[in-house]
């Protein structure tokens, strides 16, 4: 039988969707045993959201402000020494998971598997390298245990429709004196979230200021969608870097996403190969972003935006 | 001697299309342009600048990798570090075997600070910098966008999923770099003619008492999943019927 740690994340008072997906991706190895575990404080609401996970066995809570906000020099202990009694630990490839997990795996003298994308076997996986230009399967064959992160795109979320039991754990943070978080990032508010919304709209370099980027905003907002960005259009200050989709920023998996102004480099195609539907928009009808596009438009953004932007309007009051 | 160490990956250059060879045992990297990675270089220049600033004495560069990655570490020291050490080793090494190498050499070295990218864009493993810090049981600051010494401690802005947070640091600790932390210099034709003459020492993994092990088996490469073939719309009514047919809007 596997047993599974997975380690939650959540904000302190909501679990991050990737938590989800990746309850999908243990129950992907079959004859499995789901424990998810939350670090944190005051850790009954965001339990309680864990719990409903269908597919997991039980929730343990690690309450303990020395767990909040998360450290990595701090998780990655106590997660150690839980380890030895699962055959696999996962967590989100988010950044949160991404900064956490190699520590816990070194800690345990074992390696760790990146953005598993899908599951093979208990020991092989599928997970991308060259930024999405190669996919790699890989088989842990030399380790006691199982240590990855999970591409979450690549997976669905798990129903809020089960009811595993909550225990409360009892153990206490390791003192660790050396790192201090001095402030948290604030996730923006009023608008959808990139990494889990159903659209997004996104802006390259093509944008050409941090005024003139409105455009991508103004759109987003009649479609409902979150907003994303190229690295060209973070680096120039159009957006914050955030926004910024690709093998070094999002992995997104939307129903529709719609790129005005980009190229389409591989850094950035490879943040957005499972969208179900591209729109790309670019004045260069050669331009390597309509070989990725399911529907292309060639022409000038700051022409056919405001044009799209009036005809979904009238569409919507119709 | 207060001094940085900063990690070098040779790569495949990020303009390289890459491919998959046909018999699926790697992409092709015969013939092929191979770079410092991009996250490295970045660790680099922030290195530099810190010396610059007289936060630092000496940087030492250091590379894990077959005896021609001696190129990469010669452009390092032409961009201004001060010497370089190469781990020579033909074999693949994985990221927990690369951390253990490091760390000794932090113990050889005893760096105040050492400064890796984030991640290497062949493998996309982000993992290395995670392993050392555990490894030394020291902190660890990932994503870098923003570094400043405030004492014995640094001060580091991370790129994180919801933002910017910012971390305190008590020095030693490992940094691991992100992009818009700073744009690396350029290096110039004398600079390189000067390298030459810096000291670049080769070391043994046995010797370091570090046997780098194939732990994660690579059994198979494969180019990824093509889109099927898109439409061209030609005006913005078209593409609204588009979007509507498919149940999108
Ligand atoms: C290590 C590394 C990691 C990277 N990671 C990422 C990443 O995570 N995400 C990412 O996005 N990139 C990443 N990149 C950068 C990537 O290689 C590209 O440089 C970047 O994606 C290009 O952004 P862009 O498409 O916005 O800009 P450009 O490549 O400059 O393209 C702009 C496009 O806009 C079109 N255009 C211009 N004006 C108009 C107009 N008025 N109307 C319509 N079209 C117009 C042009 O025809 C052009 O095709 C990375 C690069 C490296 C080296």
């Amino acid at each position: 039988m596997n047993k599974v740690l997975l380690i939650a994340e959540h904000d302190g008072r909501h679990l991050n969707p990737a938590t989800a997906k990746t309850v999908s991706c243990a129950a992907a190895l079959g004859d499995v045993e789901i424990t998810i575990a939350v670090f944190g404080r005051d850790l009954a609401a965001v339990g309680a959201e864990a719990a409903a996970l269908a597919g997991a066995t039980r929730v343990q809570l690690f309450d303990d402000a020395g767990f909040a906000p998360p450290l990595a020099a701090v998780l990655a202990p106590a997660i150690a020494a839980q380890a030895p009694q699962y055959t696999h630990v996962f967590a989100p490839s988010t950044t949160f998971g991404k900064d956490l997990l190699p520590r816990v795996a070194a800690l345990l003298d074992v390696p760790a598997v990146s953005d598993i994308m899908a599951v093979e076997s208990p020991r092989r996986f599928r997970r991308p390298i060259y930024a999405g230009n190669a996919i790699l399967t890989v088989e842990v064959a030399d380790a006691p245990m199982v240590v990855g992160t999970v591409r979450t795109a690549s997976f669905d979320a798990a129903p809020a429709t089960g009811s595993a039991a909550v225990e409360a754990m009892g153990v206490s943070a390791p003192a660790v004196a050396h790192s201090r978080v001095v402030s948290q990032a604030e996730a923006q508010q009023g608008r959808p979230d990139l990494q889990t919304a159903r659209r997004v709209v996104s802006g390259g370099r093509a944008l050409g200021s941090a005024e003139k980027f409105q455009l991508v905003q103004q759109l987003a907002d009649v479609l409902g969608a979150a907003v994303g960005a190229s690295r060209a259009a973070v680096d120039a200050g159009f957006a914050s870097s955030d926004l910024q989709v690709g093998q070094t920023g999002k992995i997104i998996a939307p129903e529709l996403y719609i790129a005005l102004g980009f190229s389409g480099a591989s850094q950035h195609l490879t943040g957005i190969k499972d969208a179900r539907t591209i729109v790309a928009i670019n004045k260069d009808g050669e331009a390597p972003i309509f070989e990725s596009a399911d529907i292309g438009l060639v022409g000038d953004i700051f022409e056919l935006v405001p044009q799209l932007q009036a005809a979904l309007q009238s569409r919507a009051s119709r | 001697m207060k001094r940085i160490l900063v990690g070098i990956k040779r790569v495949v250059d990020y303009n390289v299309r890459i491919r998959v060879k046909p018999d699926n045992t790697g992409v092709v990297t015969d013939g092929v342009k191979l770079s410092i990675n991009p996250f490295d270089e970045i660790a680099l220049e922030e290195a530099l600048r810190l010396k610059e600033r007289g936060a630092a004495d000496e940087v030492v560069v250091v590379s894990i990798g077959p005896a021609d990655v001696q190129a990469q570490l010669r452009t390092a020291l032409a961009m201004g570090a001060d010497r370089a050490l190469l781990v020579a080793t033909d074999a693949p090494v994985e990221p927990l075997d690369a951390a253990k190498l490091l760390l000794k050499l932090v113990e050889r070295e005893q760096p105040f600070l050492v400064l890796l990218g984030k991640q290497a864009i062949d493998d996309d493993n982000n993992q290395t910098g995670q392993m050392l810090a555990a490894l030394w049981d020291r902190p660890q600051a990932t994503f870098a966008s923003k570094v400043e010494i405030a004492g014995d401690a640094l001060r580091v802005t991370r790129e994180v999923d919801a933002g910017l947070e910012t971390v305190e640091v008590d020095l030693p600790a490992v940094v691991t770099t992100d992009l818009r932390l700073n744009e690396p210099r350029y290096v110039k034709l004398p600079e390189i003619i000067k390298a030459k003459k810096k000291p670049l020492e080769t070391l043994d993994p046995a010797a370091l008492g570090v046997a780098p092990r194939e732990r994660v088996k690579a059994l198979r490469y494969e180019a990824p999943a093509v889109r099927s073939r898109g439409v061209r719309v030609k005006d913005v009514a078209e593409l609204v019927a588009q979007l509507e047919s498919r149940g999108l809007i």
